[in-house]
């Protein structure tokens, strides 16, 4: 009698993927309440954020957007590469998809190093000289995009995790919920970023 | 219990690849149109293709095209309570 065999863990992979899509919920809400004072303060105070949206580089924005989608294409082509058993490539995606986050951070780091050096900060003495709106616009560009940033790195610390599960071949083709899950986190963080690109960088 | 090839879609290289295509092409384009003065047509136009992203990126790259109905309603629901947040907000601050 081979008892070995017949004795499985069990895994529920549509629960583990239904977790995450409820915490991403949660996440939608949590930047959806920014979005929504974004909404009324741009509508009350629309020049003020045309011309807090003027001093903003279109070509950073722009950028970091097509940064941040092929990264969302790596990390979708790394599940495809380990659900077909393609270990190597799966890992030379997921390595590349961390490296487009490190490359976002990097270009955001000079956008707002660069702002602040101009002393256009929270609560800095050059910004609050500006009108109410542009003084708005400032504060929730500081808010959003950080938050949106730490969620980068929150990214690229998961999938420098997962990096290492599949490098150990503890996630492979036949268990790869896990990296799923990181590719979905990292689908929302480019979401959100969809929309802060036109709603910050492209007021007219 | 193993996640079964037979039971799960995988989504070939090439269509990833023409997603992101489309991806960049309205990337190119909210920012063409943004550079036109349109007037308020302008935030529409910018939400619009922001939507039409979104939608690619859940449909295809978080694969939601191809999970249960149970997720796909689930998705809709909280979109939707998302924009009821946002748009009753605006049956009262324009009002004021």
């Amino acid at each position: 009698m081979n008892n070995t065999s017949t004795i499985e863990s069990h895994k529920d992979y549509i629960g583990a993927k239904m977790g995450m899509w409820l915490f991403l919920f949660t996440e939608l809400l949590l930047f959806g309440g920014l979005f929504l004072i974004y909404a009324v303060y741009r509508y009350s105070y629309h020049g003020g954020f045309q011309a807090g949206s003027g001093e903003l580089s279109t070509i950073a924005g722009t950028v970091n957007t097509v940064i941040l989608i092929t990264s969302s294409l790596t990390m979708a082509v790394s599940i495809s590469a380990i659900q077909r058993g393609n270990r190597k490539l799966c890992l030379a995606m997921l390595l590349a998809t961390i490296l487009f986050a490190a490359a976002f951070m990097v270009n955001k780091y000079f956008e707002w190093g660069a702002k602040i050096h101009h002393g256009i900060y929270p609560g800095s003495p050059e910004l609050l000289s500006n009108d109410h709106g542009t003084v708005l616009f400032y504060g929730l560009y500081y808010v959003m995009t950080g938050l949106h940033g730490l969620h980068v790195l929150v990214g690229m610390v998961l999938l420098s995790i997962m990096f290492f599960l599949v490098y150990r071949g503890r996630i492979d083709s036949t268990d790869f919920v896990k990296l799923e899950n990181s590719g979905l986190y990292w689908h929302f963080v480019d979401l959100i970023w969809i929309f802060l690109f036109p709603l910050f960088y492209l007021i007219t | 219990m193993k996640q079964k090839k037979e039971d799960i879609h995988i989504t070939g290289y090439k269509n990833y690849l023409l997603v992101w295509l489309g991806l960049m092409i309205f990337t190119v384009l909210t920012v063409a149109v943004a550079r036109i003065d349109l007037g308020s047509i302008n935030f529409l136009a910018a939400m619009l293709i922001a939507s039409f992203k979104a939608l690619l990126v859940i449909t295809f790259f978080m694969h939601l095209l191809y999970e249960q109905r149970l997720f796909k309603i689930m998705v809709f629901f909280s979109v939707v309570t998302l924009a009821i947040f946002i748009g009753l907000t605006f049956f009262d601050v324009p009002f004021r």
